[in-house]
């Protein structure tokens, strides 16, 4: 699919919920099991994609010293644990990627 | 007439004026988008539209990721629908106080409801009821949102262009995620929600379509929200 497609039904979709219940107003209630779950969405979501980009080189499972992005992820989960801030987490793992790509 | 005018301006200034703290927030975020995006592989032009056709920032991170990663349109659209859900319950929330507007205005102030213009909106309507002009200040705590995220976007992809790919800038997108998800942790059943969706993602990365993202999130929700339901049931409370 064209990425331009891939963009306007994007938006075309989110726009669509935010201007659903808005429209809707009083005649659709959201359902408290939903209204639970989607506190869900940004962990399972972002977990979702930083598993493989960590624990995978070229597809494979890589458990090792030698995996240089699941050490740099492991020292920004660690950051952003004692710092809560985006761009110190960011740079911290970039740091250490660097470094350990420079030295082995 | 004079004082409705100057009740509009009053209103749309409030907006804008309690946007600002969060602001502060937005521009670098924006920055790290549009400069991660160009190096995800978006044109510039794509990087830039991006911000104002979805005008959703952590879904726009997804996005550019999956991009990224040559994943099908179909699951990149899917994946958003499931990051931006949650714009949902914000429409329902400010419902009541927008019922009586034109489809016109409810259609502006649906395209400019974001987390944050959401979150200075309601706490400011929860405080004072149904106000004739009340959507003014949504219109301005949206539009000083938006006009922050273009612009954001727009400085980020100008010095992303500069950065070198010898850099692994790519890894700062999954890194960037990390310092999202990490903060919303404060729990078992989100614990349990991160850890089953990262697992399944691994056990099902060889799917097609990446179909495994898709299931990987669906089992994450689905074990946070039932892991939720037993506790609540097992304490009494709430």
């Amino acid at each position: 699919m064209n990425i331009w497609l891939v963009m306007l039904l994007g938006g075309l979709v989110t726009f669509g919920m935010r201007f659903s219940l808005i429209y809707l107003f009083g005649r659709f209630q959201v359902p408290e099991t939903m209204r639970r779950a989607l506190h869900y969405v940004p962990p399972a979501v972002l977990s979702a994609i930083i598993a493989p980009e960590l624990f995978l080189s070229d597809g494979v499972l890589n458990v090792s010293l030698g995996n240089t992005r699941l050490l740099a992820g492991l020292a920004a989960v660690l950051t952003a644990w004692f710092s809560r801030n985006t761009l110190v987490t960011i740079l911290a793992g970039m740091a250490v990627l660097l470094a350990l790509q420079y030295w082995m | 007439m004079f004082t409705l005018k100057n009740e509009k301006a009053r209103q749309f200034w409030a907006g804008v004026r309690a946007e600002l703290p969060l602001l502060v927030g937005v521009f670098p975020f924006g920055m790290i988008y549009g400069a991660l995006a160009l190096n995800a592989g978006l044109s510039k032009s794509a990087a830039q539209m991006m911000s104002s056709i979805v005008f959703a920032g952590s879904s726009q991170f997804v996005a550019a990721q999956l991009i990224h990663e040559s994943a099908p349109g179909l699951v990149i659209v899917l994946t958003i629908v499931v990051v931006n859900l949650r714009h949902m319950l914000y429409s329902a929330s400010l419902a009541p106080y927008l019922a009586s507007l034109s489809t016109r205005w409810k259609t502006l102030l649906a395209y400019l409801l974001t987390d944050e213009a959401y979150a200075p909106t309601i706490l400011h309507y929860e405080r004072n009821g149904v106000q004739p002009f009340g959507h003014w200040f949504l219109l301005g705590a949206g539009l000083a949102l938006w006009s922050t995220w273009q612009a954001s976007t727009a400085l980020g992809i100008f010095l992303g262009a500069a950065i070198p790919d010898s850099w692994s800038l790519d890894f700062a997108l999954p890194l960037t995620f990390i310092a999202m998800v990490v903060p919303v942790l404060k729990g078992r059943p989100y614990v349990a929600a991160a850890l089953s969706a990262g697992a399944v993602a691994l056990l099902a990365h060889a799917l097609p379509f990446k179909l495994g993202l898709i299931l990987a999130a669906l089992t994450g929700i689905a074990v946070g929200t039932a892991l939720e339901t037993r506790e609540t049931r097992k304490g009494g409370a709430l």
